[in-house]
């Protein structure tokens, strides 16, 4: 046992494997003991917010101000406010005004800048401009103009006693807060889904029910599919028989279409990820269950099952103590393998719309699913699925890393 | 000069156990196998037999350890090695091993014709099916299987097709050096004399160049080798030819080995056959002196004291006692004019 | 033999087949066996020639395909569970292969401990069960102190064989099936523990049935000699007519076959 534990462990491929999934374990285990926050809770007014740290505004207008004065602060709030499109449209302008294609430079901000106020004319006839464009430049050339202006943004409040507009202080363009004093920041590493929720607490919840999910699915369908497989492969016969044909009907009917139809049918309301996990777990079993058939057929006329019956031990003494400990690497591997399925299965059925109620807990599929239903792969919002996909692939990724490594040991071509 | 396929000089191996004691199954063991020659192993059931087969392979393993000595094989020193390297450059083309568990050692869910198909793709790259087919039904002929044996799992055989099946898997790839732990202890006598056959047929046309064979029907091997190793509790206690250790045995143990030989003649039912009382020392503490000294006849108080060291006989011979060559062979004389 | 006498156990035209069509095997065919009780017998046969499926069928851990097996002069019945472990109080063996005899998750001990529980020893002070191992291992050749806490991948073929043989010391079976129990045992050690074999049998009426590819040794032990060819037996007698006076041809050849130490061993002639 010890040696066979050192050998699994010193296969690379399992170890791998088992590393990316204890990760994930831990991650799941720990995080939520450090961000406490509910993981369906929703903090953001609207859609997709990318991901970033978010400060709040109000909370800095009242921090203490610390003047810093940067040479290259006045470019970079150029850089950022500029958006593509404008470069563009002053590129354009400018190659019209005259000046050759290749001095105009989209990404040097400062010549950009130069080049526009030296050369810009708004009384300039640019042939073939419409209307519309050139109001549209005018406009541009202000909100530049104000861009560059040293002035300070003044902050006003309304006082309650009457009700006027008062001053109450400037904002000038050399202010700055310590981001250490501002009360109220947040950071959203993955930013928010379409309800305005913390994905990455969210997804870190739904890795652990789906986790959940897939232990139960996997539990029960290797139950089932261990003890029928046991029955049917020893005792063979009658028995034998029967489960033979339960499995071949499981077999004949795909076990996906059993699962949505039965998904189907308990409806919306009384699907917890509980349910789920059990009918995964009902309709998984089947593979396993051939597999442990055949497996205990290989072995029930081995020598020492025969020596255990002359010995005079029970059916139930022998199936425990002669069959059961050599087909249980195989039967952990089998497990291993259904639990993962069990985690794609849910992700289907979520994906379908027939997985869990969506009010109680998430689980990646429903993230799938709701990242899909909210167009979030067409609108671009890469975080709100993207992270689901990489999760879902990784543990079925280093689950079956796991199988093959244990696969390599247990089941070499020559035993000796 | 013939070559030397298989070279071993001090080697030593332990067992570790589960409790983190030494079993030392093979201590202090030379031999020298050369090109075309054939070496029989034969002692004591749980001497290390078996220990040395894998020791000489230098395959080791948890729970086996290598603690010392050099092994040559083919001009390749591997002592050295890693398991691993060994596995991929010595086993099968270099040094092939028919293990005693061959009955128990294929695995039950495959056809045997995929062990075969197996072994010749990790090493040939251009073969197609076909020919594996074909190769494996002619050596499957060889030893007497018919070809329907491909087709079927290992649990569908008998016992001795399984070790057939097993002998023909180690030989596919015709290795240099052949070591068989008792291949034939499930076969009757027509099938081991085609086993047999085969092996002798491959040496003689130089696809083998040695063999290494354990058995301990001391008949067989006595046809089938050209030197006769003796192994005691971890120890070789006597090597020479295979005639004068069937016939001329020197060492107490080789004697009674030799006289326990069953052959089915007239007589044979009333003769009492010699059995050597006692049982071998237990090889996690092995004595400080001769290892046979408790079971020996001929045991002296100093036996007990020091290790024996091997010591030449006549013809080159070599045998691990304190007593002369001479003086043995008197005791047995007087021995056997006692009983007539 | 006493033919006055019932046979203790007996075959009537027990046939086995493996398999369907063109992949049938007939690996018994239709066998008749008289065995008495005390008689020492030997199946010797070429590999594949159904010897241990004889035996199988024999101990009743494979069916049939057809024919009858009467022990003690009725028919045996082994319909049911309770009724098997019945028979196997009577019938034991061991099995052609050492290395997948055990259950490599058990140490041996409980090998010899179920031999003990199974004659009634259950509730006996672990000493004496101890005591009694010490004593079935001293007839194989055996220190029990080496063995305990082992597994049974921690000992040599030939040790694992002799454990074997330590069980029927325990067991002391009315009948014993023992297929090719000698193969990984030394020549020495053999000669020791056959005799203990024998000693046993007459103590306690033992019935035996070797099944070997030894010829030797089945004229050494046996009163009875079978020769099996393709399931069938092809001649039967005393041990020195069949074996020292063969009539048939492919009796001849086994025996002819047998690796000589005197004389040349032929190898022309497979
Ligand atoms: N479970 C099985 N399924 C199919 N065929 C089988 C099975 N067991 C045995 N056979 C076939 O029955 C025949 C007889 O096998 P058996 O094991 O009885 O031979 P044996 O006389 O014991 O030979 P050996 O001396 O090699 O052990 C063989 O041809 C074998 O292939
Ligand atoms: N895995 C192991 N752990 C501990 N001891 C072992 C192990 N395997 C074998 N041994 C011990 O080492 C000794 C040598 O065993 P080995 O298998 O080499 O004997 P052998 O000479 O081949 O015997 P046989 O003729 O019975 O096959 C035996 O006493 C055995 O009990
Ligand atoms: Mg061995
Ligand atoms: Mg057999």
């Amino acid at each position: 046992m010890k040696h066979i534990l050192q050998q699994v462990f010193r296969s690379g491929k399992f170890v791998t494997g088992f590393s990316i999934f204890m990760a994930i374990i831990l991650i799941v285990v720990f995080y939520p003991m450090i961000i406490t926050d509910a993981p369906l809770s929703i903090i953001g007014q609207g859609t997709f917010f990318p991901p970033g740290i978010y400060v709040s505004v109000y909370d800095s207008l009242s921090s203490t101000t610390y003047i810093l004065n940067l040479d290259d602060a006045t470019t970079k709030r150029i850089t950022n406010k500029l958006n593509d499109e404008d470069r563009v449209s002053i590129k354009e302008w400018l190659v019209a005004a005259g000046i050759p294609e290749s001095e105009i430079d989209t990404t040097d901000t400062q010549k950009l800048l130069d080049q526009w106020f030296t050369n810009y004319d708004s009384q300039k006839n640019v042939p073939g401009m419409t209307n519309a464009k050139r109001n549209y430049y005018v406009r541009l050339n202000t909100a530049l103009k104000s861009l560059l202006s040293p002035e300070a943004a003044a902050v006003m409040q309304v006082n309650p006693l009457n009700n006027e507009l008062e001053q109450i202080g400037t904002i000038n363009q050399t202010d700055y807060v310590n981001v250490g004093e501002v009360a109220n920041i947040r950071i959203l590493p993955l930013g928010t889904d379409n309800f305005g929720r913390d994905v990455l607490t969210e997804l870190v919840s739904a890795t652990r029910v789906s986790l959940q999910i897939g232990f139960v699915a996997g539990i029960i369908a290797t139950l089932i599919g261990l003890t029928l497989g046991l029955l049917a492969g020893y005792i063979g016969g009658f028995v034998d028989d029967i489960i033979t044909f339960i499995t071949n009907l499981f077999i004949v009917i795909p076990p996906f279409v059993l699962l949505i139809l039965i998904s189907f049918s308990i409806g919306q309301e009384q699907r917890g990820a509980f349910t789920i996990a059990v009918v995964i777990g009902f309709t998984s079993w089947v593979w396993t269950a051939r597999a442990v058939r055949s497996q205990v057929i290989s072995l029930r006329n081995r020598d020492h099952v025969n020596l255990s019956k002359l010995s005079g031990h029970s059916i139930v003494h022998i199936i425990l103590n002669d069959i059961l400990p050599y087909i249980l690497s195989y039967v952990i591997m089998a497990f291993i393998l259904q639990i993962s399925s069990g985690i794609l299965a849910e992700a289907g059925l979520s994906i379908l719309g027939l997985g869990p109620r969506t009010t109680d807990v998430p689980t990646l599929g429903l993230m799938m699913n709701w990242a899909m239903i909210y167009q979030a792969h067409i609108l671009g919002n890469w975080w709100a699925y993207m992270p689901v996909l990489v999760t879902i692939a990784l543990i079925t990724f280093s689950m079956n890393l796991m199988n093959t490594g244990m696969d390599q040991i247990f089941n070499p071509a020559l035993r000796d | 000069m013939a070559n030397t396929m298989l070279e071993v000089k001090d080697l030593s191996t332990k067992y570790v156990t589960r409790f983190n004691e030494g079993v030392y199954a093979v201590d202090r063991v030379s031999l020298k196998v050369e090109e075309g020659k054939s070496l029989g192993i034969a002692g004591e059931s749980g001497c290390g037999k078996s220990t040395l087969a894998l020791s000489l392979m230098g395959y080791y393993f948890p729970p086996l350890h290598y603690m010392n000595g050099d092994i040559t094989i083919n001009g390749n020193n591997i002592s050295g090695l890693k398991a691993e390297d060994v596995r991929k450059t010595i086993l099968g083309k270099e040094v092939a091993y028919i293990p005693q568990a061959a009955m128990n050692a294929l695995n039950p869910t495959r056809k045997i014709i995929h062990f075969i198909e197996d072994v010749i793709l990790e090493h040939e790259m251009y073969v197609t099916k076909k020919d594996i087919y074909g190769r494996a039904k002619k050596l499957f002929e060889t030893l007497g299987l018919p070809p329907e044996v491909l087709q079927k799992y290992p649990v569908e055989l008998s016992g001795g097709m399984k070790q057939r099946t097993v002998i023909a898997i180690s030989v596919m790839l015709l290795p240099k050096v052949l070591i068989a732990d008792e291949p034939s202890s499930a076969l009757d006598v027509t099938s081991q004399k085609m086993v047999i056959k085969m092996l002798k047929h491959l040496m003689e046309a130089g696809f083998i160049s040695s063999m290494i064979f354990i058995t301990h029907e001391l008949p067989l091997l006595y046809n089938v080798v050209d030197d006769i190793m003796v192994m005691y509790a971890g120890q070789i206690v006597e090597k020479g030819s295979s005639h004068e250790m069937v016939f001329d045995p020197i060492h107490p143990y080789s004697k009674g080995l030799m006289g326990s030989i069953i052959v089915p003649e007239k007589g044979l039912r009333d003769v009492k056959l010699t059995a050597i009382p006692g049982v071998p020392p237990n090889l996690k503490k092995p004595p400080a002196g001769c290892r046979f000294a408790e079971r020996c006849r001929f045991v002296r108080p100093e036996c007990r004291v020091t290790d024996v060291a091997m010591r030449e006989a006549e013809h080159g011979r070599m045998y691990r006692c304190i007593i002369p060559e001479a003086e043995l062979r008197e005791a047995y004389a007087r021995e056997e004019h006692k009983n007539g | 033999m006493d033919k006055e006498k019932k046979p203790y156990l007996s075959a009537k035209g027990v046939t086995k087949s493996f398999g369907f069509g063109r992949q049938k095997t007939v690996a018994v065919d239709n066998i008749n066996l008289d065995l008495y009780e005390g008689e020492v017998i030997s199946i010797v046969g070429e590999s594949g020639s159904g010897k241990t499926t004889l035996s199988k069928v024999l101990l009743g851990l494979i069916n049939q395909t057809s024919g009858d097996v009467y022990f003690q002069g009725v028919k045996r019945d082994i319909s049911s569970q309770a009724r098997k472990r019945e028979y196997w109080k009577n019938i034991q063996a061991i099995f052609q292969d050492p290395f997948s005899s055990y259950n490599i998750f058990n140490k041996i001990d409980s090998v010899l401990l179920d031999c003990i529980n199974m004659r009634g020893g259950v509730y006996f002070p672990r000493e004496k069960k101890t005591e009694m191992m010490i004593e079935a291992c001293s007839f194989v050749n055996l220190k029990f102190e080496e063995l305990t806490n082992k597994y049974p991948f921690e000992l040599s073929g030939g040790q694992m064989q002799r454990l074997m043989i330590a069980r029927i010391f325990l067991l002391q079976p009315k009948i014993l099936l023992a297929d090719e129990p000698t193969s990984m045992i030394d020549a020495c050690s053999r000669a020791t523990i056959l005799d203990e074999l024998m000693h046993l049998r007459k103590e306690v009426g033992m019935t035996i049935i070797f099944i070997t590819h030894d010829i030797g040794l089945a004229y050494y032990v046996s009163d009875n000699v079978y020769i099996m060819e393709k399931g069938r037996f092809v001649e039967s007698g005393a041990a020195d007519d069949v074996i020292l006076r063969p009539k048939e041809p492919y009796t001849q050849r086994l025996i002819n076959d047998v690796p000589k130490i005197y004389e040349e061993w032929d190898l022309s002639t497979v």
